[in-house]
């Protein structure tokens, strides 16, 4: 008896292979460099410090695009065509679509931050490169990519316009993004709590290279909450 | 094999299918007939576990589909209406997918595409495919983890005449060995191939029944159509009024030379031998003499008609 493959994962597959046979993500990936490349040289040699701090610093923010970029096409797509009919009247749970397309959407991320590596041999063969915020950083990097990713699986789940699917996710993760830089104004312990729930206040805490559970903590929770909402719009949908 | 019992389901305020009833035994072809919007869609959707109902209950082989969807979509290939299929793969990944998804051996995709026709466009982009080769990819898709039960929505529509005789002749084989659904318009169709039609309108069932036996009970009015030689065609049809049985008799195209006349028949008693016997009486001869009862389609026709019930 040959061991049973889970559906999640073959669709997993299927959907990392679309990217790749996609324009749109190519283009994604192109862009995400230029403007990370961008924005790591234009500080780097101005600091004159062998440290990726520019870079990490502005991830958030270039996630909060280049995610739903991704992950606009996942549900929103495939309602729109309709073969979403005959992918959940194949042997599919919306537990194992969600998990697969998020998981396709991570995985890709993961990719297009491979040749970021490029920056880190930039850094250390210029200077002195302290590995701890390095490996820190693209760990955070990770867990943001997968938070990310569980919010733009649930915004292209809601709807069939994937236009609509990218500007919901972007909303939502340029606000957890940038929620902890706007509290200023706010009172001491209100700004503790609006700390807890901001992704780039968490994000800035692992890329320092400290590792705290609460952060991790933050982040499981955040994709298990939306890629639970997206399990539950999957499951139970409507006429296509 | 399938039971639908007291399924009934909204789309919004709308209720598309209303306290639909009805059960499919093991082995049997069955036609879901239905002018648009009647629900057979949606009716099919809801038994292949893509829509739940709003209420009622739908048991395949005995197992309610909401307790274990999983294993009942396994017994079920389906294909949905106007196939549709990813069309950025190409049509060998395609089936290694659907093979993998089924877990099924990825062996048995090259002999049923063979079975669908496709090995010519193994390796073409499915967008770049005609619809009847699109159409025949759905096919695969649905028989590829050789199911119990096929459910196909319009298999035929958009084709051309020759890939339907094909697909036809295709369910007629599955059929053999498997319980069959399919739903269409054509009526011709569900003459040709299934043993049972559930005629459906505005979510309701308004006539179950095997096909020959719907034609029989509402198709008994037939017509006949008769060239008759050595008389006026006023002459023939002056005659054949009187006869008991005929309901109205008018002229009809016909060789030149020859009376024509085409009679409507009124009653369920074969009027042929008497009309034999007053043309032979009168020394008349007669050329052609043709009985056709009315087809499915009429019986369609007065059956979903403003929604009447049977």
């Amino acid at each position: 008896m040959k061991s049973r493959k889970s559906a999640a994962l073959v669709i997993h597959s299927r959907e990392l292979a679309a990217y790749f046979s996609s324009p749109v993500a190519y283009i994604v990936m192109g862009l995400f460099l230029v403007f990370s490349g961008i924005l790591f040289f234009s500080t780097f040699f101005l600091i004159n410090r062998a440290e990726l701090r520019g870079f990490f610093a502005l991830l958030p923010i270039l996630f909060a695009f280049f995610v739903p970029a991704l992950t606009m096409r996942l549900f929103a797509e495939e309602k729109r065509s309709g073969t979403i009919e005959t992918l959940f009247t194949l042997p599919v749970s919306g537990y194992d679509a969600a998990m697969g397309k998020f998981l396709a959407a991570l995985s890709f991320t993961a990719i297009m931050l491979v040749p970021t590596l490029a920056y880190v041999l930039t850094a250390a063969t210029l200077g002195e490169l302290d590995p701890g915020p390095v490996v820190g950083g693209y760990a955070g990097a990770l867990l943001l990519a997968a938070g990310y990713s569980a919010v733009g699986v649930y915004a292209s789940a809601i709807t069939k316009n994937q236009i609509v699917a990218f500007f919901v996710a972007f909303a939502v993760c340029i606000l957890l993004s940038l929620g902890d830089k706007f509290l200023v104004l706010l009172p001491g312990p209100v700004v503790g709590i609006l700390e807890f729930f901001s992704a780039g206040y968490h994000f800035d805490s692992i890329s320092r290279g400290i590792v705290d559970s609460r952060d991790i903590v933050y982040f499981a929770s955040l994709t298990a909450l939306f890629l639970w909402m997206a399990v539950d719009v999957a499951d139970n949908r409507e006429a296509a | 094999m399938i039971e639908v019992e007291k399924v009934t389901k909204f789309y919004g305020s709308f209720r598309a299918v209303d306290d639909l009833n009805f059960s499919i035994k093991k082995g049997e072809i069955v036609g879901l007939l239905g002018p648009n919007g009647a629900g057979k869609s949606t009716t099919m959707r809801m038994v292949t576990g893509f829509l739940n109902p709003s209420s009622g209950n739908i048991r395949i082989d005995g197992t309610e589909i909401r307790e274990d969807p999983k294993s009942v979509k396994r017994k079920i290939g389906y294909l949905p209406e106007s196939a549709p299929l990813y069309g950025d793969m190409i049509v060998e990944d395609y089936l290694r997918y659907v093979a993998d998804v089924q877990d099924v051996d990825p062996g048995k995709v090259a002999g049923t595409a063979t079975v669908c026709g496709l090995s010519e466009v193994m390796h073409k982009n499915i967008s770049e495919l005609s619809r009847g080769y699109r159409q025949r990819v759905g096919l695969a898709h649905a028989l590829l983890h050789d199911p119990e039960i096929l459910i196909l929505d319009e298999p035929t529509s958009g084709l051309d005449p020759n890939q339907i005789s094909e697909v036809r002749a295709l369910i007629k084989e599955i059929g053999r060995t498997k319980t069959v659904v399919i739903s269409t318009h054509i009526l011709s169709e569900v003459e040709m191939i299934c043993d049972r039609v559930i005629i459906v309108s505005r979510g309701q069932v308004v006539a179950d029944s095997p096909t020959a036996e719907l034609r029989a009970r509402y198709g008994h009015r037939a017509q006949l159509r008769l060239q008759a030689g050595g008389c006026g065609t006023g002459e023939l049809s002056r005659a054949l009024r009187a006869l008991p049985g005929v309901a109205a008799c008018a002229d009809a195209e016909g060789e030149g030379g020859l009376a024509s006349v085409v009679l409507s028949v009124g009653t369920d008693e074969d009027i042929r031998p008497s009309v034999f016997s007053l043309i032979k009486d009168n020394g008349w001869i007669l050329y052609e003499m043709a009985l056709q009862h009315n087809s499915l389609e009429d019986v369609f026709r007065s059956l979903t008609a403003g929604g009447n019930e049977a």
